[in-house]
Parts: structure tokens; sequence; C-alpha cells
């Protein structure tokens, strides 16, 4: 084995290969090459570090220095200073916002500091693409120890006793659900892995896939033998071609190693995994339309039950879990139950990973222990809101989840406590919004999501978000009235009670939650006529201060409906009926004369 | 195996039914009618339309299909009470929304369950307003008229066509509020693997399929439906001719029946040949190589003069009667009968074998 | 049918020889495709073109037209060797096995392969699948009996489902599909020139004695009559005379057509009573139009033995008269008494001189009908025969032999040519032809030649070509497709244009009669 004095660990996750983080690869690999360094430092590129916001990231082990926003300028100094003369490169370091110190260490960064990563742990530090990294980090333990000294009903007796919950958003227990598949009957049983990661802005699993491929594999191999399934399938999105590759080599290599297939560790217990990319569609990401696309049908949900521990897969039982759950079994096998029941609250045990977007610092993907409150992930975690502007509300469960408002950020973040507040865990979505933003803009957004993605199979949902969505459009229009609000509470209710599936059942999430804390909002849209936010454009008026308007005639000159009349240098006035909005006039106002109101 | 039985109670009345039984079928058992659009007793459970949600106590989280919830035991289910009649009631709504309501000149008014369920829960409007789909009329073919307007998406038809005739013609295009039924490619029904068995038809709903021979000639109150034999192969299904103005203008299914109900295009389109012009009115009689029009009387006089000189001249062996496979065994029985007894001959065959 | 149409859905095997289901019996192909997709029963399919079944099918063997029997003993033959026979069935139920054993010995899979070009692999799958089922159930049509070798056909499925004991209980058994609407009916009447009613010998005395007494006359021929072709053959020959039609067009439906006219030709006297000016009919001395199945009361026994009742929902057209009506009139004008009021009393009659049919009378059968044999007023019907002992008593082995078609492919006439239905028509097209929609959809007869054949012919998809046989020819358009295979072609029998019987042979099979319409040579040229 080849010994290195140090590594130098390359960002290859999906922020930072936006970011441009393969032309820095490229160009540290030319320049170690020009300084003869190859053989002494280790070039990787890993999967997700999480803090996405301050990409493209590369760290230097053995110091664990972190650099951020590297740009290919910077990647000579990162060579000549740090590698050559030991001299960090302290331009490069991450800022802490308030105080204004670099932070040189990795470890020290407060982003990372109230996270617990236990499925994200090799994320960022292992190169996903050798399987030996993996398993010089314990990797293929678990799977040794659940055949070598675990029959599969202690394997599933383990899960159950870790308290561990789907990830997938509907937290249902995992041995429980490995326990209805290994005792119902059929032959042969299936196992799949849910990689239809559809919520827009979520990449939990795509981290996770990209990062850190083995572990999910060792995780469905586990729950195969406590199953008793001898084949699999991965269910990804062809959208995420690194994660295929990287889970096609995964399985290659883990095969060759007697990991996977036939007679795994010398055992009997075999397993084959196929990979079906899936098209993009969010419904798929429900188990039975998983299914029917697996199937070669259109993702279409079929009513449960029976549910696919009975009859799945061509009819066989089959075990549908996440990738973030089968992800959190190989650390139960190994370290126990009881070590996984020690996190997280009585109800919600282990971590959960949460995409943080919007409007927060440090966007990126972090894993807390459930449990902890969302203020905690925002501020704590997220680094608050930037700009200084104020906070307004979290989207948490994606586009089904609910829109929550400050007095709810001291929840802790479980189950059923998001539950109670009108949202869901879901996958582990976290938008965040400031002030300038309109809560009826938001439900128009994530109810025009789900309108498209419904499957359009049955009537509450294939309907009645069209019809919920057309409210809105009328109430940012200027044109609701207030039995609309009514109509689509009601709406929203039976849409709830009545769908097929959990995409129509919580769609209304996000209406019905933004109702409930933000209701005035809505009434200011219908009665007053405003957005208090701004946002929507039909409902602004543009109007002219006439103690600063000078008369320049500027504004006339931009205005592209000639709504602006006035002689020169006599105060100007907009003609609302002809105004379209456009903003144009204020913009180009070089006295601050043209306001919104 | 004996099943193992499973009791509950529904509205109130206590039923006993066999483990795996829907609620949708247990409260049949009780004569309690739940309304639905995409349920058939034959096809795979699809909970397309939600009309026909429950309320079951013990189910807290929303309200289940009856079409597809199993019986569990101890189960409470109110089939009938205002939360339920109010989803009901709102899911309605949302279909009507998008359903043009021109039942003046709809093939399917009288028979239409949207238009049933409609009266029954007094939905007359629709408190959504907004888009509509609309298409085009696909007559393309002879048979079967597909108006997708009129859908309403309870995917009947898609199922029939795939489950039970294994054809898959249509199936489901596009996602969500533009859901359609379609065609491979969305093209017209001639141009896809259509065989225009009509069990689509028949499975529709509402007025979004339509056969074309009977279209204008008759909704289903204006028809008398005389229950007989298709007289094409040896299946001998089972179906309705409707009868107006002592003319077919249409087939419809019998459900109860060897055939299921079921028909092909034969059975369900190939009745026109009773009207055709070509048919023979009036008997024949060929003089000097033409055929000449004759009464009743002549004719048979002129049979039966015939045939009794050559059984006189030649012996009745030289007669012989060909029967068929195509009329009625009372007729085939007179028939043997006639040549046998009357003519006095056992020459009697007929193209059994093909 | 031994079974019904109903218990096909739960067979665990169906083996289907020689029929076209889906497009001759199309709802009984629904059944077939429900019994694979809902329970999961194996399709083995039988048949020289790649129909929908075969498509359908976990086995298809694509065996050249006229080997079924070689076929079917290579089935039995690897039953047998492979310890697969039901013993204890052949122990109790049946006789003459060892003859059988014998017989079909010799039919080993490389043997049978030779003879019908299915690979000697596929033989033994299609062996072990139908007999390893539960309820393996047989599915034929003409693909079995339309050949010299037909019955020898029908005995080796029997043989095959004797041999499994597939027989006897609900799906399983030995199940022709019937072809035309009242086929079953017309035979169980006692329309064949041998039996009287529920196939009561003619040479029986006993039996004329009853049908006298019956009948009222003072006797009835005690020798059995002329079948089909002995009736053409007999007017050529100028013995027969006078033929009386009553709902048929032989000039369709017969082989070698041109023959078949001239014997027409060569009567004194022909009387056809149809709904239509028939090709037979244009040949006719006198025609009389008859009433359509939708113009007056009646029964149609179908495939499964299921009397059904038949209603008139409109009046006659025209002058038209139900048949029953015109043959009373007719006997009443020779001299013999016939006055029904209405077909329910015709049927009374059948019950009283039928055994099979003597529980049956309009009332019963209002509900859905029957199956025979219904012994007796309280009797429910038979959904399935030779429950726990056949009728002779133990089921009896008869040992087949292959005999090869009457005309093979030589190097004048180098093609197989097989007949067949196609969904859209019905028999001679009499009645399809008269539906606009039917026609349109099907507007001619299409002469199916493989890609390669067509290659080599120098033709293209939609070309007239003239195909012909020693009897004669005709100018069908081609259309190329891989439904046959290269030296084999298939046109339809419903277009009288492109009558395929013109090409067809007059050979029959010298028990049941049947014409050998599926196998013909012939040769195919271009037309410029």
């Amino acid at each position: 084995m080849e010994i290195f004095r140090a590594h130098v660990l390359v960002c290859g996750g999906t922020g930072c290969t936006s970011g441009g983080s393969p032309r820095i690869k490229a160009l540290l690999e030319e320049e170690l090459a020009k300084n003869g360094l190859e053989k002494e430092v280790n070039l990787v590129v890993t999967g997700c570090h999480g803090l996405c916001e301050m990409g493209p990231l590369v760290i230097v082990y053995p110091e664990g220095t972190m650099y951020v926003h590297v740009q290919p300028e910077d990647v000579s100094d990162i060579v000549s200073e740090h590698l050559l003369k030991g001299r960090i490169v302290e331009r490069l370091l991450y800022k802490e916002p308030v105080t204004a110190e670099r932070v040189p260490h990795y470890g020290d960064l407060p982003f990372y500091h109230k996270q617990e990563r236990l499925v994200l742990r090799n994320c960022g530090y292992i190169n996903p693409e050798v399987i030996e990294e993996y398993i010089g980090r314990d990797g293929y333990a678990a799977l040794a120890k659940a055949l070598a000294e675990m029959t599969p009903d202690e394997v599933i007796q383990e899960v159950l006793d870790a308290g561990l919950r789907g990830r997938g958003g509907a937290g249902f227990p995992t041995g429980l659900k490995w326990n209805f598949c290994r005792k119902a009957k059929g032959e042969p049983k299936y196992i799949v892995c849910n990689g239809d990661e559809g919520d827009p802005g979520a990449f939990m699993d795509r981290s996770i896939l990209e990062g850190d491929p083995h572990r999910v594999l060792e995780g469905m191999a586990i729950g195969a033998y406590a199953i008793g399934a001898s084949k699999a399938v991965i269910y990804v999105r062809a959208e995420y071609p690194l994660a295929v590759r990287r889970l096609h080599l995964a399985v290659k290599k883990a095969e060759e190693m007697g990991l996977l297939g036939d007679n795994i560790l010398g055992t009997d217990f075999s397993l084959h995994i196929d990979i079906k990319e899936g098209a993009g569609a969010f419904v798929c990401g429900e188990e039975t339309a998983l299914l029917a696309s697996i199937m070669g049908q259109r993702g279409m949900p079929w009513p449960r039950p029976p549910f696919p521990a009975v009859s799945g897969l061509w009819g066989k039982p089959t075990n549908i879990n996440n990738v973030e759950t089968w992800a959190n079994i190989p650390d139960i096998i190994l370290r126990g139950a009881d070590w996984f029941a020690s996190m997280g609250t009585e109800k919600c045990k282990g971590t959960k990973v949460f995409a943080l977007t919007g409007n927060v610092q440090n966007t990126g993907l972090v894993e807390v222990p459930m449990g902890i409150s969302m203020r905690e992930i925002i501020y704590d975690i997220g680094g608050g809101v930037p700009n200084g502007k104020k906070f307004k509300a979290v989207q948490i469960g994606g586009p089904s989840g609910g829109c929550l408002p400050e007095s709810q950020l001291d929840l802790g973040v479980d189950y059923e406590s998001l539950t109670g507040a009108g949202a869901i865990m879901g996958s582990g979505g976290l938008v965040v919004m400031d002030e300038d933003t309109c809560i009826v803009d938001v439900a128009r957004f994530f109810l025009s999501f789900t309108r498209a993605e419904s499957c359009g199979k049955c009537t509450p949902c294939r309907e009645g978000i069209m019809r919920m969505l057309e409210i809105l459009d009328r109430i940012s229009a200027g044109e609701g009235r207030m039995e609309d609000l009514d109509l689509l509470e009601k709406t929203a209710h039976i849409i709830q009670d009545t769908s097929l599936c959990g995409l129509g059942q919580t769609a209304p999430n996000p209406i019905l939650s933004t109702l409930r804390y933000f209701r005035d909002e809505y009434v200011a849209h219908i009665k007053d006529q405003r957005c208090p936010a701004g946002v929507c454009t039909a409902l602004l008026t543009y109007y002219i201060k006439p103690e600063l308007c000078r008369g320049c005639t500027a504004c006339t000159k931009v205005c592209p409906t000639g709504a602006i009349t006035g002689e020169r240098k006599a105060v100007h006035v907009i003609d609302p009926e002809k105004c379209i909005k456009c903003g144009a006039c204020a913009e180009r106002c070089p006295f601050d004369a043209i306001v919104q109101a | 195996m004996p099943l193992k039985m499973v009791e509950l109670t529904i509205d109130g009345r206590q039923v006993s039914v066999p483990e795996g039984t829907t609620i949708l079928e247990a409260a049949e058992s009780l004569g309690i009618e739940i309304p639905t659009l995409c349920h058939d007793r034959d096809l795979i459970v699809a909970g397309a339309c939600r009309l026909c949600v429950v309320e079951v106590e013990q189910i807290k989280k929303n309200l289940p299909a009856a079409c597809a919830q199993p019986v569990g035991a101890g189960m409470v289910v109110h089939t009938n009470n205002p939360r339920v009649r109010e989803a009901r009631r709102t899911v309605l709504e949302l279909i009507i929304a998008n359903h043009p309501l021109d039942c003046l000149t709809c093939e399917e008014n009288g028979k239409c369950k949207l238009q049933k369920y409609c009266y029954e829960y007094g939905v007359q409007d629709s408190p959504y307003e907004g888009e509509t789909r609309e298409y085009e009329i696909d007559d393309s073919n002879p048979f079967i008229e597909r108006d997708m307007t009129k859908c309403i998406l309870c995917g009947k038809c898609v199922r029939v066509c795939a489950e039970i005739q294994g054809v898959n013609a249509i199936d489901f295009i596009n996602r969500g509020f533009d859901t359609k039924i379609g065609t491979f490619y969305d093209g017209e029904l001639i141009d896809s693997p259509c065989l225009y068995c009509g069990q689509c038809i028949y499975m529709c709903p509402v007025g979004a399929l339509a056969a074309i021979p009977s279209r204008g000639l008759g909704r289903d109150y204006d028809v008398e439906k005389v229950a007989t034999t298709c007289p094409y192969c040896g299946v001998g299904c089972q179906l309705a001719l409707n009868v107006r103005n002592d003319r077919i203008v249409g087939v419809t299914n019998i459900a109860d029946s060897h055939n299921q109900g079921y028909l092909c295009v034969k059975g369900r389109f190939g009745y026109e040949f009773v009207h055709s012009p070509d048919r023979l009115t009036k008997p024949l009689i060929k003089r000097n190589g033409k055929f000449e029009q004759a009464s009743w009387d002549e004719a048979l006089d002129l049979v039966a003069e015939k045939l009794g000189a050559i059984k006189a001249e030649y012996g009745p062996d030289a007669i012989a009667g060909l029967t068929s496979a195509k009329c009625t065994n009372e007729e085939n029985y007179l028939f043997q009968k006639f040549v046998r007894a009357v003519i006095g001959t056992n020459n009697i065959d007929h193209c059994a074998r093909l | 049918m031994t079974n019904s149409i109903e218990e096909i859905e739960q067979a665990d095997v169906i083996l289907a020889i020689g029929t076209n289901t889906t497009e001759s019996h199309p709802v009984i192909g629904t059944r077939v495709h429900k019994a694979i997709t809902r329970n999961g029963t194996k399709l083995i399919v039988i048949d020289p073109r790649k129909t929908t079944m075969a498509e359908r099918a976990d086995l298809w063997l694509q065996p050249w037209p006229g080997t079924n029997v070689a076929l079917v003993n290579g089935l039995i033959n690897v039953i047998i060797k492979e310890g697969l026979a039901d013993t204890a069935f052949i122990e109790e139920r049946t006789e003459n096995f060892e003859a059988l054993k014998e017989a079909v010995a010799d039919y080993t899979p490389d043997k049978v392969a030779e003879i019908t070009g299915v690979p000697a692999e596929d033989i033994k799958k299609a062996a072990r699948i139908y007999a390893t089922g539960e309820h393996s159930s047989i599915l034929y049509t003409m693909g079995v009996t339309q050949h010299t070798t037909g019955t020898e056909g029908v005995l080796s499925m029997a043989n095959l489902a004797l041999v499994t004991g597939n027989i006897g209980r609900p799906s399983t058994g030995v199940n022709p599909l019937r072809g035309q609407n009242n086929v079953q009916g017309a035979c169980d009447m006692g329309g064949l020139p041998d039996v009287f009613t529920g196939y009561q010998k003619v040479t029986d005395a006993a039996t004329r004695e009853k049908f006298t007494r019956a009948w009222n006359v003072p006797e009835l021929p005690a020798a059995a009559g002329l079948k089909m072709a002995q009736i053409f053959a007999g007017a050529e020959a100028g013995t027969v005379k006078a033929i009386y039609v009553m709902g048929e067009n032989p000039l369709m439906s017969e082989p070698d057509l041109n023959h078949a006219r001239k014997c027409l030709e060569n009567l004194d006297f022909l009387v056809v009573q149809d709904l239509f000016l028939s090709e037979t009919a244009e040949l006719a001395d006198v025609v009389l139009p008859a009433a359509s199945f939708a113009e007056k009361d009646g029964t149609f026994t179908n495939t499964e033995r299921r009397v059904c009742l038949v209603r008139q929902a409109i009046s006659p057209r025209g002058e038209a008269k139900p048949d029953w009506q015109i043959i009373c009139e007719l006997a009443n004008r020779m001299g013999y008494e016939m006055n029904y009021n209405h077909p329910r009393e015709i049927m009374d009659e059948i019950a009283s001189v039928t055994p099979s049919y003597a529980g049956m009378d309009y009332e019963r059968l209002d509900n859905g009908g029957l199956q025979w044999p219904c012994p007796d007023k309280g009797h429910p019907g038979t959904p399935y025969l030779h429950k726990g002992k056949f009728a002779r008593g133990l089921g009896r082995f008869t040992p087949v032999e292959y005999k090869p078609a009457a005309e093979l492919p030589d190097e004048e006439y180098p093609f197989y040519l097989t007949t067949g239905r196609i969904l859209y028509h019905y028999h001679g097209a009499t009645m399809t032809r008269r539906v606009e929609g039917l026609n349109e959809l099907a507007p001619c007869g299409l002469l199916e030649v493989h890609p390669a054949d067509a290659a080599q012919l120098g033709i293209k998809d939609g070309d007239i070509v003239r195909a012909i046989s020693r009897r004669g020819s005709i100018t069908p358009r081609v259309e190329i497709t891989d439904r046959v295979k290269p030296g084999l072609m298939f046109i339809s029998m419903h277009f009288s244009e492109t009558a395929a019987n013109v090409l067809t042979q007059a050979v029959h099979d010298p028990i049941s009669g049947i014409p050998e319409y599926k196998v013909s040579a012939i040769r195919v040229e271009k037309i410029n």
C-alpha cells in the first residue's frame, strides 16, 4: 500500500461540482505533478461535505484544513504554500460571519458543531469509488457480523430495538416493516432501495449515494439477510448520473470481493442487486408507484392493501426503504441498538439528514440528532438569515410539507411534532424564507409542483390540486374572494381525506399550514388588495411622491405603456389603469420618487 | 379451506363476511349501495374515483375507499354520514367542474352514473371554476367514438382493455390535470391495436365512449332490450339486442352469463346485416335462368311438387337435405324430421366441419 | 367441449392446439388471457402460425401443418418415458394402455422433431408442463380436425388427456371450440346422415321404432345416408337429383369450389332457404326468404353444450319467415302434418325423443341456459363430462399413427397453404360482409407470406398475386408478415372474391368426412 504524507480532498458533491470543483481537481493534479508531488500527496475526489454554500471546498489532511470558495487561481497557492511550505493559506479559510475570524480546522466550523454525522460520516472523507476506503472505515464489518453472529430474527430485533423509523417521510418502524416481509409467503422476496428523491432542492439521498454508496449496499445486504430476500433493486433517479455510475461500480466491486452476489462471505446467503433508473416522476417516490415503474408500468400508485410486503414486485413480498434508512443499518448492527437509541427523542431515534436551502447563510446538507429544534438548525448550523433580513417561515418536508412560522421554531424535530404543527418530516427538505417572501406565492409554488407531479389517477388529487392552485392564482391576482378561503380549506381537507396516495394526501399541507399561520396575509391579498411582501405583481401600485418628483421626465421615457404623464419640471403622475407594474420607472428615477404601495 | 369470517358493523348493522372481503362488497351484502365510478367486479381494484370513500372509526387518518379497503374485525363503518356525504359531494363537484353538462344531447343520458350520483347528492353545479380539458372527438373508426372531453378518467376502459382483453390499445398519457386516456402516441383509435370488442364502451360510466352505429338512435330508456344468443361463433355469448321501432339499434352486455357479459366485435357490432337491403324479402322462382318474385304459395307449391315428383320417380334417396349450423335447434330438428319422415331418406348433413 | 368455458380460468395448464382462439372464439380468448394473467396458468400453444395466442404463450410449438398426430404422440412418448403418466388413473379408468405405449414408442422427440419441425427440446418441455399440471385443459379447433387425419388428431389428444388423467375433472378435458353458433346443436338435432337427435343411431331398430312412433310414420330409412361429400358426388353422378338447402352456403364452404359448383349445376332441382341470395342460392330453382336470428324464437347449443334461448326482437323483414315455419308449411303441402304454434312446442318434442335434452324446456332455459346431458326436469345440467366414469365404462386408448397430409408441397407447388378465420368475419361472411364497419376494418382476403418467401418471389406488401393450386387459382393481395414461417402461407376463408376453397382439395377424413382445408400445396406468381 502506498503511503502519502498528505491527502487533498476535493469535494465532488453536487454543489461543489456545479461550483467548478472538477476544474479545481484538474488544476491540482497539474500543479502537483509540476511540483513533483504526485507520489507524496494523494488527491481524492469525495462526496458532499454539506457546506455547499462555501464551495468549492478543498480539505487538506493531516491538518484538516478546509479551504472554501476555492477558485482556479487559488490552486497554485494551496500547492506552493500549504503542501510545499506547510503554510496555511489564510485568505481561503472560512470566515465566521459574526466574529469575522478565520477558522482553519474543518472540525471547528460552527456548521458542524451541532451536527451528528452518522449516515454522512464517510461523505467527504473517503473516495466513494474505492471500496477499500469504505472497508477501512469499518465498512462491511456489520454485514460480516450479521452473517456470522446473528440470526435474521436477531437482526430484525436489533433494528426494532434501535427504534429506527423510515427516513422516507412516513416514519414507519423499519424493523416492523422487515418483519412483515419476512413473514409473508412467496419466493423470491425482493428488497428495494427508494432513491427517487424528488423534492425540489433535496439532495440528501443523492449525497449519500454519491459519497458513500457502499453504506447503502451494506445496509441492503443486511436487510435482505434479515428478510430472506435474494433479489434487490435500487430505484434511483436518472437525473443523478454520478450516483448511478457509482452504484454500478460499487455493486461490481462488492460482487468481486464476495460482499454481494452468490454466497456472500462464503455463506449460503446470496443477494443480487439491480439498478433501475427512474425517469423523474415525483410520484414514483410513492411505494406502489415506484414498484409499478420498476415493473415497466406507468408510475401510478395502487391501493394498499395489499401492501408490498405481501404483494410487491411481480406479486412477491417486497420491502422498500429509502436510501437514508438503509444507510443507517450498518452502524446499528455494528454498534448496537442501544448506542443508536441513545440519540434522538423518545419516539424518534438516531439522526436525520436535512437539505438546508433558501434564505439561510449556510445552505447545504446537515445531519442532526432527532429532536433538535429548528431554531438550532437554522441559526446555529445554518448561520441564520442572510443580508440582515427577518426570518419569516420555514417549509419543512418538501412540497407536501408545511410552512411553519417563527413561533414554531423551538419545536423539536421529530415525526409527531412536525405533523402536529401541520408539516411533515418528509424526506428532509428545509426551505428557509425571509420577510421578502409572499406566503400566497409560496403556497402557489408548492401547489404548482404537486399539480404537475400528480399522476392523474385519483380525482381529488388530479382535479382538486388544480382547483386550489387556481384559487391561489386568483388571490395573488387580486381577484380573490373571502369565500375562497373557506373553499380552499374545505377542498384541502377533502383532498387529504380522500386521495389515493401520500402525494395527494399531503399536497394540501402548504395551503393548510399557511392558512393556519399566515391567514392575515391571505386576507390582505383579498380584502386590502395588497401583497405585504410586495411579490404579487398584480397587487402592486406604483405612485410618484410629489414632494420628491422634479419633473425630469426620465420615467416617461422608460414607461412601456405610456402610463406616466406630466409636464417637464412639474410633478408626474402614474395612471394605474395603464400601469403594468414592471417597475422600470422606479429603477430609472434619479430621485427615488417612485415607490410601491 | 373454510374461509375465516370477519364481523363488523356497517351503518349500525352487524355483518359477517369472509376475510379479504372489501367494505364495498360487505355493504352490498347488506343491500347498502355505495357509489362508485371506477369499480367493476371483474377488474382489478384501482381505487381511482374516490367516490366510494367511507368513514371507518378505526382508521383515523383519512376516509378509505370502500372498493379497496378490506374489512377488519370489529370495524365500525359509516357509509353515508355527513362527513362521507360531504367528501363525495366534493369529489362530484371536482369531476363536474371538468365535465361538459351536455346531458341534453349525450348518448349516456339516463344511464350515466355521474348524472345519477349528482342527482343523488344534489350536485347541480360546481363551486370550482377554471380550466377545463377539451379534446377533439375521435371517430376515426367505424365503431367506437371517443369523446375525451367527457372522460372522467376512471380508467375502466384502460383496465378492461389490458386486463380482460389483453389488447392494451389505450392507456393513461400525460400527468396530473392533463392526464388523458390515449392510444400510443395519442393517435386515433383506427391506428391502434384496438380490436373493437367495445368492452370499453360498456365499462364507461359516462358518455365518453359511445357506439358509433347506435348514435342518435335512442338512449337506454328509449330501447327495448331483448336478451338473446349471439349468431356468430360457437361460444354462444348472451347479449341484449336493443330494439326501437322494430329495428336493432345496438347491443348491450348481459353480465350474468357464461360470457360474463363480454363480447367481440362481431357480437357487439355485427347485427347490421339483419337490416341489409340485400335481404331476401320474397320467395324467388327461377324462370328461364332468371329469378322472379313469387308468392309463398306459389313457391312452396312448386317445391312440394318438384320434391314429390323426384321422390316418386327416383326414390327418396335421390333427394338430400343440407341443414344448418346457423339455424336454431328447433329448425334443425324439424329439418331432419322433414328429410327423414317426409322425404324418407337419411341424406342429411351440414357443414359441421368448418 | 368435455368441460365448461368458465373452467378454463382455473386450469393450471392450457394446451391450445390448432386454435386461433382470440380471433375465432374471442370471448374464450378472453378467458385464456384472464387465466394467464390472474391465475398464473401456463399456456402452451401448438400452431403453425404466430397467432396472438402464440404470442401470449409460455411455450409455442410451430409444427408444419398436418403433423399434429406425430407431435401429440411425441408428447405422450415423453410423458411415458419420463414417468409423468398418471398410472393410478390409467389403471383404474382406462384400457388398452399397452397398445398406446407400444404405438408411441417410436415417436421419440428427435423423430417427431424431424416430422414436425418443432425442436425436440420444446417437445419435452411441453410434455412436462402439460403432464405436471394438476388441471391441464386441451383446447382445439379446426387446426386439428380439418385434415384427412382429423379423427386421429382428436384421438391422439384424447390419449394425451387419458394418459395424464386430465379428464373427468373441472378445468381439464379435451375441448373442441365449435366454430359456428349452432354447429353443436345441428349435430345434436340429428343433422347428420347416421343419427337422430342426441346421436341415436339410425341403424338401430329400436331407435327407429321410437321415432316412427313419435313422428307417426309407418317407417323410417334404416341405412345411413350420404355425407356432404357423397351428396355432391351423387349430384355429379346424377344419383342425387334434388337438394334442399337451409341456411348454408356450400359454394363458399366446400373444398374445391369449382368442382362443387359443377356438382350443383348438375341437379334437377335445388331449393335454397336463406337470408341472402348467396353463391349457392344463385344456382337455385327456388329461393325461400328466411328470417334472421333476431326475428324468431328458438335455441342454439354452444360449444360447451349449453342450450341458450334465442328470442325474437323484431319482426321478420319483408315476407321472410322463420325456417321452422317454412318447413312446416312444406311438410303440410307434402302430406305430412306439422303444426306448432311456437318453437317451445318443438323443444318439448325434442326433449321427449332425446335423452340428453330430456330435462329441458323454455322455462328452464330462461335463466342462462342448460348444459346437456340434462336427463330430467330436476337435473341441473352437466358442466363437465366423464366424471367418475366414461359413457362406455373404461376410457379406451386408441393408438394412432401419423400419416402425412394428402398433398404436400413439391417442386411445382412449393408452398404449404393453410386456411382459417379472421376476427372481423364469420364463415362464408354472408352476414359480416353486410356490416359496413366490419367490411371497412377487413375489406379483403390477404395472403400471408413470410418476408423471406416474399423476397424470393419478388413481391411486396400489398401486391396482388396469383395463388395457384392443382384445383384453381385466386388473386389475393399479399400481406408480408412473420405470422407464417418460410414455406407456409395462409389465407382466410371469408372472401368470395379470393375464396380459399378454390385452392383447397376435396379429400376428406374417411371417418368424419371433414375436408383437408388446413393443408394444400400452392405456388404463387407475381402479377405485373
